[in-house]
């Protein structure tokens, strides 16, 4: 894949972080298992920019490598100007509180030995945020409130908490920090809808209230739509798709991006009835051996020869919407222009 | 019973013991099934569906499940009466279940074929050759390219999908009347969702088994249910077709349910609408209607007594004291009902 860029559209807000040919692969034996195999992209302070794609795509794991739970194998992460690689010591560790992270299961990421004020106020106590046991307790009571929690809270364990209330203090323990940029993967996944509803407004409230940025990672592209300024879509590794969350979803060019649309059941009973499926067939290859050429072309219900020789470039086809598919250019009559205008 | 239904599940209450005291999973619920339909159990985690349908196949565990009561009526019988023996010729070979995870479901020891033949020779009595052709007959059936060669294969060598086709190949081994599917597609992605609920439809439509689907996504309610039964708090609150709870719902909870989704259609500036709160306690649910405390129409009697059902058309009915001679006029909020 080539460069991917975002320039079109320079000059309104600034780019809060930059990724550049992002790669993480992880060892399998001899073989290699691409997990994120080259992305690029770019997030302004203030929005959410929203990731989607099926299991295995490489969504987690692109937004595990940008706060730094994995290091990567290439590419780099600018972050307000910083290079996040070159970040050491005192420098890593302010990246390190500008950068937090919501996880999925609110079960599994919150210790159940620590009381909740603990495990809010363990980042306090790591970046020295809190001058005296006082301004501590304040500031894990304050966060409770705002998260929609009482004080009475902090001292129970975990396990007292019903599902949508661990994933409040998830939230709690992310902004307790005073972040910048928060990856959220899959925040609200394991919740019930009603619940659900409860944790994406409190999120929206407090993007307003603190000007945060969002990295939202899901897949369950209604909910990606609704929080999202921006959606990418991934496919094993590699974005094919990008645009404004409306123009994505009205106007969808990737042929994944249609069929994952297309696959999502609706709430309504007579649009279901009437709505033509483009049902896709077989599963997604093995990321240790991606299809050559587009990885997509193996279930691409408009697959070409070309597909499976040229690896389609990133480009912007519409403004601000950019996708990678040999449906929107010539690639072989490209291929011989250059070689034309080299020879000549 | 009805002669159009297959099955009728009568006031059933089933309670767990636990060191906590007794959990009451299902609290009285009601709702049958017809010939050939595909009837959808929606509710939310802890709302009893998963129990209610399990206590059908009989598959909660008999140390600490306690039947408090209610009966579940399927040719003649009450299947929580029946011996263990004769149980075993109704599980499987009537009424058939797959549930959410295909790989807890399966052996992992086995090869998926002896799998599917283990059913087909118990209660067939097919012979080893003839069952191993109807196993491949099977696969193919439910869409798993290469047979021959696959059921031959050990699960972890299918991919989740796969694995979801083989266990639905398994239930349907014997030609089941009843077919009963707990979340069978929440663990798999969109695409291979859809996969699966095409064919789901397919099989129906060819096999012409009854289906019971419990699902807690509004989306393949919509997508495959003829009827919906919304349960709660161990209750079936609201039972309509899918059309009648889609689009004139009539219980505040039904309407929470569908307020608080986010289309793909809606107005991103327009905040979701969410049920405040969380269910209530099954170790000590209160003693009116279970939302009250979420809902804000709640009135003084709702906490009181569990109001009885009201009767909206044929197939139509809630338990709501909004529908009440002496209770206020209510709308249900904008974004819902006022569809076509």
């Amino acid at each position: 894949m080539t460069e991917q860029s975002t320039n079109g559209q320079a000059g309104e807000t600034p780019v809060l972080l930059e990724i550049k040919d992002l790669k993480k692969y992880f060892r399998i034996g001899r073989e290699s298992l691409k997990a994120v195999d080259g992305i690029s992209l770019e997030i302004k302070r203030g929005e959410t920019f929203g990731l989607v794609g099926e299991s295995g795509c490489g969504k987690s794991t692109a937004g595990r490598v940008l706060v730094r739970l994995y290091e990567p194998s290439g590419g780099s992460i600018i972050y307000d100007g910083q290079d996040v690689g070159e970040a050491k010591g005192e420098a890593a560790k302010i990246l390190n509180r500008k950068l937090q992270m919501i996880f999925q299961d609110p079960q599994a990421s919150l210790n159940p030995r620590m009381t909740v004020g603990d495990i809010i106020a363990e980042g306090v106590d790591i970046h020295h945020l809190a001058a005296d046991k006082k301004e501590r307790l304040d500031k894990v009571h304050e966060l409770l409130k705002t998260v929609g929690l009482s004080e009475e809270h902090a001292n129970r364990y975990p396990h007292e908490f019903s599902g949508g209330q661990r994933q409040r203090i998830g939230v709690a323990r992310a902004l307790a920090v005073d972040p910048e940029f928060i990856v959220a993967d899959e925040p609200v996944s394991a919740l019930d809808v009603s619940i659900q509803a409860q944790v994406i407004n409190l999120m929206k409230r407090l993007q307003r209230e603190k000007n945060l940025t969002y990295l939202f990672i899901s897949h369950d592209l209604s909910v990606v739509k609704y929080i999202s300024d921006r959606v990418g879509v991934m496919y094993l590794g590699v974005l094919v798709e990008m645009a404004d969350s409306e123009k994505l979803y009205d106007d969808p060019l990737h042929p994944y991006t249609q069929a994952l649309l297309s696959a999502v059941p609706l709430p309504d009973p007579d649009l279901e009835n009437e709505r033509e499926r483009t049902v896709l067939q077989g599963d997604v290859p093995s990321p240790v051996f991606p299809p050559s050429g587009c990885r997509f072309r193996t279930r691409c219900p408009e697959a070409m020869e070309v597909c499976a020789e040229i690896v389609p470039d990133w480009r912007e086809i519409k403004p601000g919407h950019f996708t990678a598919c040999h449906l929107y250019y010539d690639a072989r009559a490209e291929q011989r222009e250059s070689q034309a205008a080299t020879a000549g | 019973m009805n002669g159009d239904n297959v099955l009728e599940v009568r006031d059933l209450r089933i309670s767990f013991s636990t060191y906590a005291g007794e959990v009451q999973a299902v609290r009285g619920t009601t709702f049958e099934l017809r010939r050939g339909e595909t009837l959808a159990i929606v509710g939310e985690s802890g709302s009893g569906k998963s129990v209610a349908a399990r206590s059908i196949m009989r598959l909660n565990p008999d140390a600490n499940t306690i039947v408090r009561g209610g009966e579940i009526l399927f040719e003649d019988n009450d299947l929580l009466k029946l011996s263990e023996k004769r149980m075993q010729r109704i599980r499987g070979p009537k009424i058939a279940m797959v549930f959410q995870d295909p790989m807890t479901s399966l052996d992992p020891t086995m090869r998926v074929g002896r799998q599917i033949m283990e059913a087909l020779k118990k209660h067939l009595g097919m012979s080893g050759r003839r069952a191993t052709e109807r196993a491949v007959e099977l696969l193919d059936m439910v869409g798993i390219p290469n047979a021959e060669a696959r059921v031959r294969q050990y699960p972890h060598q299918f991919s989740g999908g796969m694995r979801q086709r083989v266990v639905i190949a398994i239930a349907l081994a014997c030609d089941p009347q009843i077919f009963i599917a707990d979340e069978p597609t929440t663990a798999l992605d969109v695409t291979i969702q859809a996969q699966i609920l095409e064919l789901l439809r397919d099989l129906q439509e060819r096999i012409g088994s009854s289906v019971i689907l419990i699902t807690h996504d509004l989306g393949v309610v919509a997508s495959v249910a003829d009827r919906v039964a919304v349960m709660y708090s161990g209750k079936v609150i609201e039972t309509g077709t899918v059309r009648e709870i889609f689009y004139q719902p009539k219980m505040p909870y039904t309407w929470g349910l569908l307020a608080s989704i986010p289309l793909p259609t809606a107005d991103r500036s327009q905040e979701l609408i969410p049920i405040p709160g969380s269910p209530p306690d099954a170790l000590d649910p209160p003693k009116g209607c279970p939302f009250t405390a979420r809902c804000q129409y709640a009135m003084k009697v709702c906490a009181e007594e569990m109001p009885a059902y009201t009767r909206f058309s044929a197939e139509h009915e809630a338990a709501c004291w909004l529908h009440h001679d002496m209770a206020p006029n209510v709308e249900p909020p904008a974004q819902i009902g006022g569809h076509r």
